[in-house]
């Protein structure tokens, strides 16, 4: 080697101790530079990260990796496959093998992956100084609560949850506990049917969860109930009464009939075949007389209800006709007493073990205390240390109890939750937990069976799950959320290593641990007490959680307060509900303010007139006016927490008129039908006429390949909103906020239609999505041909060539194009951006868009089938609405291949295409709604 | 050597005017007259209006149509409205210059040239809004076919690219016929003008005319040729434009009636702009010899006329709505009586039906200030009757899940009254600059009245 020449370069090179460096050496040296500057582009992760250890054969980028997982809401686990694209969590699909999913969602589970990426999600532990006002806090570490948990002041620790189903979480809860002296641990559960709970005790002597089994039912009767929307089972239930219904009609027998009383319009009412709205205490009536043949101890039935008896007659002959087919269900509506009375009917018609079964409460906590007595605790000075772990209690509790007052005796208040609510305001300490999607976990599903949870991705934020923050506080050797959830169990199944790891891998690939379903309880005979005669008062006010933010704890979810409701179609609103004669004799209408007042505490709050309500009764809905849920969800409604009692569901209500106006955001005004044929109705095994040809100006478009199209099921539309949120998440769809609702320009890709139904309040939902028309009129009037049809007949809306004449929404029947009027899509917000579906062009203003039957989906099907050599078969291609709707009501397929689904649907006698007078030839059509006749 | 010729006075013209007179009253208008205070008044008025409007449209490029009250399912709202109605004014000045001239109506000379002049700026104030309205304005050039390296082109089944083609041709046709008919004028002004600035300016304009007996020949045929080819653009254009609503399948919208039903409204409100301008005009600039009171006599006929065509359309339209036994048009017919915009709608039959009515009596139809009163209300009827149809149509069309009501914003009435101001504006420089009556032309009658 010749000797250098002295040049910087050759300088620098001298000093190295190897002067000798070949070309060669000096690449790999800065090969491996660069490897160990990429290694330091983040934080080596915190534990090991298990999703992405194997990457995927299909690739990223390519067909979306699923994990099975559970969404917990209210202590329950609702399984879920969450889809991830690019690692990034993007959309759930219901668990095909989760008994409370069976592969469909309700709205929440879909709005869950908006809640991951929620911009206002706590990414930090904060504390609160020593006589700092409450939300001063300041950004720490976990380091840092860790030190002040050991200097903890000792004893007097009391622990208030939700309602913990967990396994996992309750062990490590009980070690903690069992570590502390006196420790106590409190449930405050504040969507819980208290009376339900009480009735079962009074009926048999012990708590008892039932399970309702309605695709075994002929009968159905629900009495302040809605087995549609309510509890941890409605998805489910609402499958099995569908798949039941469908397979009846296929049958050609009757299906099973639906009897409703409720207070509010439900979304079981609204598909029943009798259904009235009653105040609480005429339900109760109604039910002691339709009880007495059965159960003629509950004492004299009251006298006949004119307005009621012939809902009583029909219910009755039901009844006897079902008999042991039949089931009785009551909601958070009745007292305990008539709880214990429905239990009993439910045994003598003898549903018990056929449409009806009974399992322990898998959130059954019988050591823990409630929260009225922690508030006594902390009155009495007695709660050194509280933590409360994912629960809101300062927001989320009776006025009466003054929780926010009291929480700030306990000498150290640690909150750890998704945000810095309410509670966190007032705690010492705030630590961010982890969103169910990125953490190791359990639960239990409604039925007890056991549902497992792993990451779909690494936590965003430094947090931990509750069993690992269980597990720093009990001092745990096992720091690591998925040791601790898989220590807990091996324990559980004592199986030996290699047994265990096959049973693990199992459990966590499909989501629960097969067959853990609680069994059957075998119960005495019902005892019933007698139900309180006295009369109630005039006018009570009644608490329901808001149905779109499950009482404020999805407030900051845009795509939730959006949420048309499904009767009122307001969004970003708590109205409070009332009868029309109520309404009238108190001279409000819709939009007045009044001051509402109970037992001394006010509110004012705007008054909704619901036509569906029952008289002298109100609904409040809780969830509204929250303080710290963020930035979408904070003065979002009115808060009516303050005016709820600490032990009962109803109470009495003073109610003043305000001179105040409110204009409520809603996306339908009116809810007739003006006499034409939108939602079509049958008879029983009637047939509708079939459509006449009509000619076309244009030749038509060929799709030779696949023709797509969709068929959706008026008859079991339960109207429940799951596809429109499913189809938001997959879709990009923006959130518009109050005004621009207000203004009309609400974004949603399918709207649920509700019209008024029969005379007694039954209503009728219709999904609306694009109808792909074969002669769009859309098509026709745009003129840069921004809106053309494609080769398999989709009708496709080009966004970069799309101008915004707008001329293609007003020449739309449908009125199913929504317009970017403004920059609608958040670009303000960093993770919002990550939850976006790469695959789905995100719009901005100027530019048309609608629903494109998941086009993504169908070329991500397609091409897969090109890439494996397999032909598409039927079920490839689901649309996101398709997969979340519990009732299986819309089904989409292609045309061309003759054993398609869709294709079995159209050839049904109920069959029609919504204005098909119009001969716009919609792809995408219905079936009619079969309503017994009069 | 006879005496130049004198007017003797007839309906078109009073008597007692010389081919200097009339020469010196119209050019003096533009070269010696010195503004007064009302002129400097409206000029600055209408010029802040226009300047408020070019910001408007800067704030609306910037945040997008979301201003306006549009909305789902009216996606269209004012915006149209005022464009249609600004085509719709733009009628009367072709209308009176070319079919007129055809027709031999003497009495078109003296209205003609400050008629074309208001077609030819309501034309450019109808031609804006179709862009301003554009969710992505920046690319309202895709409507025109051009040779594009993608191959697109537009879609030409969709009546809004026939709507460029038959505006930008109109625009065209008007501005040539505007101008060829102003050639002699020009040459006059070059003559008479005093600064050389202005002689330069005029001189340029008038491409050289010397006023040679071959210059005037041609210049009659071309004139008359250009009215031949006009004429079928006063009926092409507003048909045209009524395809926007006739081709679409909304109830209000759907109706083989619109193309004679459009051109006959564009041609009341155009003759109702007219007498708006006519009557100020004369008033401001004593021009009482040549916009006599049989010219106002005239136009209220013909305001008259096309009312009654317009009121034709209006019953037709519910008759049909009733007889086809379409339900949906049916409801659109009763909620136009009944609903929200009835209002609008029945103030619209007052000004466009009712009112005109007075005009069967001959002491309305002489009178200056009854005809502007009238005229002004032809103008807001006609205006309503646009937004009714752009409007009222969508807001309740077939599902009534759908349905939805349109209010405006502000920034609506701002972009109408910006646009009006904007009008009025150029309206105002028009008759300082150029001659608001053909020279030639009145010359012409002097010769044939004496």
């Amino acid at each position: 080697m010749t000797a250098p020449t002295p040049t910087s370069t050759t300088a620098v090179l001298r000093l190295h101790p190897h002067a000798g460096i070949t070309r060669r050496r000096l690449l790999s040296a800065m090969a491996a530079s660069m490897a160990l500057a990429n290694g330091a582009c983040s934080p080596p992760s915190r534990r090991e990260a298990h999703p992405w250890a194997n990457l995927p054969e299909a690739g990223a980028g390519a067909l979306p990796l699923y994990y099975a997982t559970s969404f917990v809401r209210g202590g329950y686990a609702h399984g879920v496959l969450v889809g991830t694209q690019e690692g990034r969590p993007i959309k759930v699909e219901g668990n095909p093998a989760h008994p409370a999913s069976l592969g469909a969602t309700d709205a929440y589970a879909q709005a869950s992956v908006l809640q991951l990426w929620d911009p206002d999600r706590s990414a930090v532990a904060r504390r609160r100084a020593a006589g700092a006002p409450p939300g001063a806090s300041t950004a720490s570490s976990w380091a840092e609560f860790e030190q002040a948990w050991r200097a903890r002041p000792r004893g007097g620790l009391h622990v208030l949850t939700g309602p913990l189903t967990s396994p996992t979480e309750r062990a490590l809860l009980a070690a903690l506990l069992a570590r502390e002296p006196g420790a106590r641990w409190h449930v405050h559960a504040p969507g819980a049917d208290a009376a339900a709970a009480e009735g079962t005790r009074i009926a048999f002597g012990r708590d008892a969860r039932p399970i309702w089994h309605l695709d075994r039912a002929r009968c159905v009767l629900a009495l302040g109930a809605d087995p549609f929307a309510e509890g941890p089972g409605a998805v489910r239930q609402a499958m099995d009464w569908a798949r039941a219904r469908s397979a009846a009609r296929d049958a050609g027998a009757l299906p099973a009939a639906l009897l409703a009383a409720e207070v509010a319009p439900g979304l079981f009412g609204a598909r029943a075949d009798r259904r009235v709205a009653l105040a609480p205490a005429r339900i109760e009536q109604a039910l002691r007389r339709i009880a007495a043949p059965w159960v003629p101890e509950a004492g004299t039935p009251p006298a006949t209800d004119p307005a009621v008896a012939d809902f009583e007659r029909r219910t009755l002959a039901a009844l006897h006709g079902a008999g042991a087919d039949s089931v009785v269900i009551a909601g958070p509506d009745l007292s305990r007493e008539a709880h214990a009375l429905v239990l009993a009917l439910n045994q003598r018609l003898g549903a018990v073990g056929r449409g009806v079964d009974f399992i322990p409460p898998p959130d059954a906590a019988p050591d823990a205390g409630t929260l009225a007595e922690l508030v006594d605790a902390l009155h009495a000075g007695t709660v050194v240390t509280l933590l409360v772990l994912g629960a809101n209690p300062a927001f989320e509790s009776p006025g009466a109890l003054e929780v926010a007052s009291a929480l700030p005796r306990a000498r150290l208040l640690v909150h750890a939750g998704l945000h810095v609510d309410e509670t966190a305001a007032l705690a010492d300490w705030h630590l961010p937990l982890s969103h169910a999607y990125e953490q190791w976990g359990d639960a239990l599903a409604h039925d007890g069976t056991a549902s497992l949870q792993q990451p779909a991705i690494a936590p965003l934020y430094d947090t931990r799950s509750t069993s690992e923050l269980l597990a720093l506080l009990a001092d745990d050797p096992q720091r690591d959320g998925r040791g601790l959830v898989r220590r807990q169990w091996q324990r559980r199944t004592r199986l030996g290593a290699a047994a265990f790891e096959g049973f693990w891998q199992e459990s966590v690939r499909s989501g629960v641990i097969a067959n853990s379903a609680f069994p059957a309880l075998a119960l005495p005979a019902a005892r019933v007490a007698p139900l309180p005669a006295s009369a109630p008062p005039p006018l009570v006010a009644r608490f329901a959680s808001d149905p779109a933010t499950h009482g404020g704890e999805y407030a900051n979810n845009g795509w939730l307060q959006e949420l048309p409701r499904p009767f009122s179609k307001h969004t970003w609103d708590t109205p409070l509900l009332m009868g029309p004669r109520t309404a009238r004799r108190l001279g409000l209408g819709t939009g007045d303010v009044v001051q509402a007042e109970v037992f001394g505490r006010a509110l004012r709050a705007p008054v909704w007139v619901e036509p569906l309500h029952a008289e002298d009764v109100f609904t409040l809905p809780l969830g509204g006016g929250r303080r710290a849920a963020g930035h979408v969800g904070d003065g979002v409604g009115v808060d009516a927490w303050p005016l709820r009692p600490v032990d009962a569901a109803l109470a009495p209500l003073a109610i003043t008129r305000t001179d105040a106006r409110h204009a409520f955001a809603t996306t339908q005004k009116g809810f007739s039908q003006e006499g034409r044929e939108l939602v079509r109705t049958l008879p029983p095994g009637a047939a509708l006429a079939a459509e006449p040809a009509r000619a076309a100006l244009y030749p038509p478009f060929a799709s030779p390949v696949h023709a797509w199209a969709m068929s959706i099921d008026l008859d079991t539309c339960i109207g429940c909103n799951a596809c429109t949120i499913a189809c938001q998440a997959e879709n990009n769809i923006p959130v518009v906020g109050r005004d621009e609702v207000e203004r009309g320009r609400a974004m949603h890709w399918i709207r649920v239609d509700r019209y008024e139904g029969t005379a007694d309040g039954g209503s009728r939902f219709q999904p609306v999505p694009c109808m792909h028309c074969e002669e769009a009129p859309c098509e026709l009037v745009c003129p840069v041909g921004a809106t053309v049809h494609d080769s398999e007949g989709l009708n496709v809306q080009v966004y970069n060539r799309c101008i915004g004449t707008r001329f293609c929404s007003n020449n739309c029947p449908y009125k199913v194009r929504r317009f970017n009027f403004l920059q609608f899509s958040d670009k303000t917000h960093e993770t919002l951006a990550a939850q976006r579906n790469p695959d789905v062009t995100v719009r901005d203003r100027g530019v048309m868009e609608k629903c494109s039957y998941c086009v993504q989906r169908v070329a991500r099907a397609r091409q897969h089938a090109e890439r494996t050599g397999v032909a598409l078969v039927d079920g490839d291609v689901v649309t996101a609405c398709q997969g979340a709707c519990p009732t299986r009501a819309i089904r989409f397929g292609d045309l061309n291949d003759p054993g398609s689904d869709v294709v079995h649907a159209k050839a049904s006698p109920r069959h029609y295409a919504l204005l098909g007078e119009l001969n716009t030839r919609p792809r995408t059509t219905y079936l009619a709604r079969v309503e017994a006749k009069e | 050597m006879s005496r130049p010729a004198v007017s003797h006075g007839s309906d078109v013209l009073r008597p007692g005017w010389g081919y200097a007179d009339v020469t010196d009253k119209i050019a003096g208008i533009v070269l010696t007259r010195r503004p007064g205070r009302v002129w400097v008044g409206a000029f600055f008025a209408t010029l802040a209006g226009t300047l408020a409007y070019l910001a408007a449209m800067g704030v609306l490029f910037w945040k997008g149509v979301g201003l306006w009250g549009i909305r789902m399912p009216v996606a269209w709202g004012f915006a149209i409205a005022n464009f249609v109605w600004w085509v719709g004014i733009g009628h009367a000045g072709t209308f009176i210059s070319a079919v007129l001239l055809l027709l031999r109506q003497k009495w078109r000379t003296s209205i003609n040239r400050f008629a074309e002049a208001m077609t030819l700026f309501a034309a450019a104030m109808a031609g804006l809004y179709p862009i301003l309205h554009l969710g992505r304005p920046w690319f309202f050039y895709w409507i025109v076919p051009y040779p594009d390296r993608m191959n697109v082109w537009p879609q030409w089944r969709s009546p809004l690219v026939w709507d460029l083609f038959a505006i930008s041709t109109y625009l065209l046709v008007s501005a040539l016929f505007w101008y060829l008919g102003m050639l002699p004028d020009l040459a006059t002004l070059r003559d008479r003008a005093r600064a050389r600035w202005k002689r330069v300016a005029y001189g340029l304009a008038a491409l050289g005319w010397r006023g040679e007996a071959r210059h005037w020949a041609r210049h009659e045929s071309a004139y008359l040729l250009l009215a031949g080819i006009a004429t079928p653009l006063v009926v092409s254009v507003h048909s045209v434009v009524s395809l926007d609503f006739a081709i679409g399948n909304t109830p209000g919208y759907h109706s083989t009636l619109f193309p004679p039903y459009f051109v006959g409204g564009a041609l009341f409100s155009g003759f109702a702009m007219v007498l708006t301008i006519a009557i100020p005009l004369r008033h401001a600039f004593k021009l009482h010899d040549f916009i006599t009171d049989v010219h106002l006599d005239h136009a209220a006929t013909v305001l008259l006329a096309t009312g009654a065509v317009v009121a034709y359309g209006y019953a037709v339209e519910t008759f049909f709505a009733f007889w086809s036994g379409d339900r949906f048009e049916r409801a659109m017919v009763v909620d136009r009586w009944t609903g929200v915009y009835a209002p609008w709608y029945w103030l619209m039959i007052a000004c466009n039906v009712a009112l005109p009515q007075l005009l069967w009596c001959k002491r309305v139809r002489r009178s200056a200030a009854a005809l502007f009163a009238l005229a002004l209300a032809v103008n807001l009827g006609m205006w309503l009757e646009r937004v009714t149809i752009v409007v009222q149509s969508l807001h309740h069309d077939y599902l009534p899940s759908a349905w939805g009501d349109f209010w405006p914003t502000a920034w609506d009435w701002i972009f109408l009254l910006g646009s009006i101001s904007t009008f009025a504006w150029l309206f105002l420089v028009f008759v300082r600059l150029l001659p608001a009556i053909s020279i030639s032309e009145m010359r012409e009658l002097v010769k044939e009245t004496s």
